[in-house]
């Protein structure tokens, strides 16, 4: 039955753009979709609109970085609209145009906000079948949506497309209930790989991101940062600035800005700019800081509890610490905004994870109702996390504001690194120890300051306790307070990299110890079916032949639950016990993630998680003194390169489709310093318990255990 | 008084204002509505910015722009002729070399001049040749992938 209600926003025509517009309240859709997280607002929002060129137009809050959900969302929407993919057109975070949403992070857009994108196209479905069933005269079982055409079952020629429809009528509906979503069976567009609905604007330039967006009268920003984190600013002159032509100089409060009409002006004029800073010594720096933030985690959270890990006698006792440091985001696209602030409104191009959080931000600076600001955002060059804050946006807004001009803030990559979020430097102790029969008794497991993502364990093990202190990384200022010398938030699958790391480590560590084979130690601890399978899987891929570590090939595996998938990944590398430099020459990764909507698109998603991932691995460390961050750009922070990448990385999608779709940007990624350190130790016997494994810390620890 | 710097941008000659050690990706970007070459890391580190003079590549963020008087400046904006993509332009989609896309223009200009100087690189030539530009996202693979097939695609010819 269809229900008609009138949408509270009236503008939702002109917004959508007419013809039949799908939207949805709070409660249909809560009822009909199985997740209610996150909570999407009760007023009614415009998924999608139906154009009477029959043309269909998405719309959603989240946003396109690199992840591919342009292309994923279409899926979903056409598979269950039944419309052919190239019919469809996405507008992503638009916060005038687009539902409400949280922001694009935690490998949430399939997982989270697919179902209600899935279910709004269903209902659409059912809408244009109704209006079809009056136009065609027949009832709504004996009709087919196929193609963006509605046809009674057995009589040809009784058709009538989406388009006639939506001429016919201008109407905005919603279901009191949804039809049933396509089952995998029935998929035609999901499940089947699609290249990217982004491509040729990527190829040929035409893709617009923050920077990239002009309006007359714009001036370029360049902002004074302070040299550390914890500075004050004691005596500033801009008077030399101030003497170039056409040069804008701001100073508001904190902000302190020169604006000019070419980017390059202003940046002479920034460095005119002549500061003294009152700046503390700190002895905090990459090595002192595993010291403190051990003693400064408080607040212990127990994640998991089973038996008793003090009954420890009768067992080998394996203990063991593993340090990492901060890691940078480091996006190629920096952090950039474009902001208009005209009367009363206020319009931002932004490069952000977070249009919606975003807007209400900029609101609260600039004084506004949220509804007076609108964030668009168009093409983000990577974000990895590192965008979920946007302060550059909230800069240009306030810039704009004062200047009465349209302002850019692009920040330099000194900028980004000084700002950025970084991944937190993170401890991990682990107490566990050996039966007799070699089977793990007990595991002791402290994880300080990276939180408690993929710490918990999926192993059975009698005696078990796992805690976390000092938060996750993105609990707010408050819970970090003290803890580190400088901003720290999410980053790709924030804190489960640490903890992979230092839990898959160890589990090879008692494999080596019981003289077993990695993989038949692990699956001896295994029961869970589907952690199995993908295992089994990955080895098949790779070749896994089984021997005790170290067996001198350099072969190494490691496991991982996150975002709700299953990964295993094995990996092939060569140490050069001289130089301490590891070559990997070959990654597999089996990755269960449920139904697959774009596979060609979760497999690069997943090798993009291994690339990265190898950053972490080897190389990223941040270097630092106090609040002072000491590297600035690549000439110190080294990325992944093509010549340091193995040859091949491949992926294997393990069928599960009898599980709704989970994350997938993500999960991969925490596998890598695992499977690295363990395939380190596998070709040469030296256990490796920092990351990021440089040849230095490699040759050491081929010292320590006197090879 | 700032005189002007002429030259060839994508086939089409321009007139930019020659201001004060102006550099390259900057004026670009700014007066002239092509945004294709990005901003990085502005010190040459990472490639982004690549745009090829007279056929070579170079990184705009650190080329004056004085010293384009006269000559061809292609941009990635340049490389489809008449609305026909480039086999590697091709390539790239066929392979999903990219993800955010923002590291493309460099590694799609950087590659044609490699294919312009070697058409038929070895694998290594490809990762020798594309090891100075950098990409986040990890698409690293699926670029060397690509280069590979327009290289092929193109019998030598890019
Ligand atoms: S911006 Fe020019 S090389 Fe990075
Ligand atoms: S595709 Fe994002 S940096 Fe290369």
């Amino acid at each position: 039955m269809t229900q008609i209600v009138e949408p509270n926003r009236r503008d939702l025509f002109k917004i959508a753009g007419g013809g039949v517009v799908i939207f949805f309240g709070l409660k249909p859709l809560a009822e009909a979709v199985a997740q209610d997280w996150p909570r999407y607002p009760s007023d009614f929002h415009a998924y999608l609109a139906i154009g009477a060129d029959g043309r269909v137009t998405v719309f959603s809050g989240k946003i396109e970085m690199g992840q591919g959900v342009l292309t994923s969302q279409a899926q979903m929407a056409a598979e269950e609209l039944g419309v052919p993919l190239s019919s469809v057109d996405m507008v992503l975070g638009d916060t005038a145009r687009c539902p409400w949403d949280m922001g694009t992070f935690g490998s949430l857009t399939t997982r989270m906000f697919g179902p209600h994108l899935r279910t709004a196209a269903a209902m659409a479905r059912g809408v244009l079948l109704e209006l079809a069933a009056t136009r065609l005269d027949a009832p709504v079982n004996r009709l087919r949506a196929k193609d963006g055409v509605i046809a009674v079952i057995g009589a040809p020629g009784r058709m009538v497309s989406y388009a006639a429809l939506s001429r016919q009528a201008r109407i905005a509906r919603g279901l009191d209930k949804a039809p049933p979503l396509h089952t995998p069976s029935e998929f035609t567009v999901m499940g089947r790989s699609a290249k990217r609905l982004d491509g040729v604007e990527k190829v040929t330039g035409a893709a617009k991101y923050a920077a990239d967006i002009r309006l007359p009268g714009m001036l370029y920003a360049r902002i004074l940062r302070p040299p550390q984190h914890d500075a004050t600013l004691k005596r500033v002159d801009t008077a030399a600035a101030e003497k170039l032509a056409g040069i804008v100089v701001v100073h508001k409060k904190d902000l302190i800005a020169v604006l000019h009409a070419d980017p390059e002006v202003a940046s002479v004029a920034l460095s005119r700019i002549v500061t003294e800073w009152d700046q503390p010594a700190s002895t905090l720096d990459q090595d002192t800081i595993f010291a403190h933030i051990e003693a400064a985690a408080k607040d212990v959270q127990v994640l998991q509890s089973k038996g008793d890990v003090t009954r420890t006698r009768a067992a080998r006792a394996f203990d063991v610490t593993f340090h990492k440091g901060y890691v940078a985001h480091a996006p190629i696209e920096p952090h950039a905004a474009l902001a208009e602030v005209k009367g009363g409104h206020a319009t931002i191009w932004a490069s952000t994870q977070t249009p919606f959080p975003t807007r209400d931000e900029i609101a609260r600076a600039l004084n506004f109702k949220p509804e007076a600001v609108r964030v668009i955002t168009p093409y983000v060059g990577g974000g990895f996390g590192g965008k979920s804050r946007s302060i550059q946006a909230i800069e240009a807004a306030r810039l704009a504001q004062v200047t009465g001009k349209p302002v850019q803030v692009e920040w330099t990559r000194a900028d980004e690194f000084y700002n950025d979020t970084f991944d937190p430097a993170a401890v991990v102790k682990i107490r566990s120890g050996l039966t007799d029969a070699n089977r793990i008794a007990y595991w002791d497991y402290e994880v300080f300051a990276a939180g408690g993502r993929a710490a918990e364990i999926f192993y059975d093990i009698p005696n078990l306790r796992v805690r976390s202190a000092g938060g996750m990384s993105y609990e707010g200022a408050a819970a970090r307070k003290g803890l580190h010398p400088f901003g720290v938030g999410p980053w790709r699958a924030p804190g489960a990299n640490m903890n992979i790391f230092a839990v898959e480590s160890q589990i090879d560590t008692l494999a080596a110890a019981a003289h077993a084979d990695p993989m038949a130690f692990r699956m001896a601890h295994l029961s869970d079916p589907r952690m199995r399978r993908v295992l089994r899987s990955c080895a098949d891929a790779f070749g896994w032949k089984p021997a005790a570590g170290p067996s001198g090939r350099g072969v190494g595996m490691a496991l991982s639950s996150d975002a709700g998938s299953y990964v295993a990944t094995m990996a092939e590398v060569k140490v050069d016990k001289q130089s301490g430099k590891v070559h990997v020459e070959r990654i597999t990764c089996a990755i269960d993630m449920g139904v697959v909507v774009n596979p060609e698109g979760a497999r690069m998603q997943t090798e993009g998680c291994l690339t990265m991932g190898l950053g972490y691995t080897f190389a990223e460390e941040l270097r630092f003194k106090g609040g002072r961050i000491l590297d600035s750009n690549f000439d110190t922070y080294h990325l992944p390169r093509f010549s340091s990448l193995p040859k091949m990385i491949e992926t294997v999608l393990v069928k599960n489709d009898a599980l709704a779709p989970q994350g997938c940007g993500e999960p991969a990624i925490t596998t890598t310093g695992a499977v690295i350190a363990n395939a380190v130790f596998d070709a040469c016997g030296a256990r490796l318990t920092r990351l990021p494994m440089t040849p230095e810390r490699v040759r050491a620890a081929l010292l320590a255990q006197g090879t | 008084m700032s005189h002007a710097i002429r030259f060839n941008l994508n086939g089409n000659p321009v007139s930019l204002p020659a201001g004060n050690n102006r550099t390259l990706l900057w004026a670009l970007r700014t007066d002239t509505g092509v945004t294709g070459p990005k901003y990085g890391c502005g010190e040459g580190l990472c490639g982004a910015c690549t745009v090829l003079v007279d056929g070579k590549p170079v990184r705009s963020c650190s080329f004056p722009l004085n010293d384009v008087v006269g000559k061809n400046v292609t941009t990635i904006e340049g490389l489809a002729k008449k609305g026909v993509l480039h086999p590697l332009q091709q390539a790239f989609i066929d392979h999903g070399a990219f993800q955010c896309g923002y590291c493309t223009s460099g590694m799609l200009l950087t590659a044609y001049a490699l294919l312009q100087e070697n058409p038929h690189p070895s694998r290594d030539d490809i990762v020798t040749g594309l090891d100075h530009n950098l990409c986040r996202c990890g698409a690293h693979q699926r670029i060397v992938a690509a280069v590979q097939t327009a290289a092929r695609q193109a019998g030598g010819r890019p």
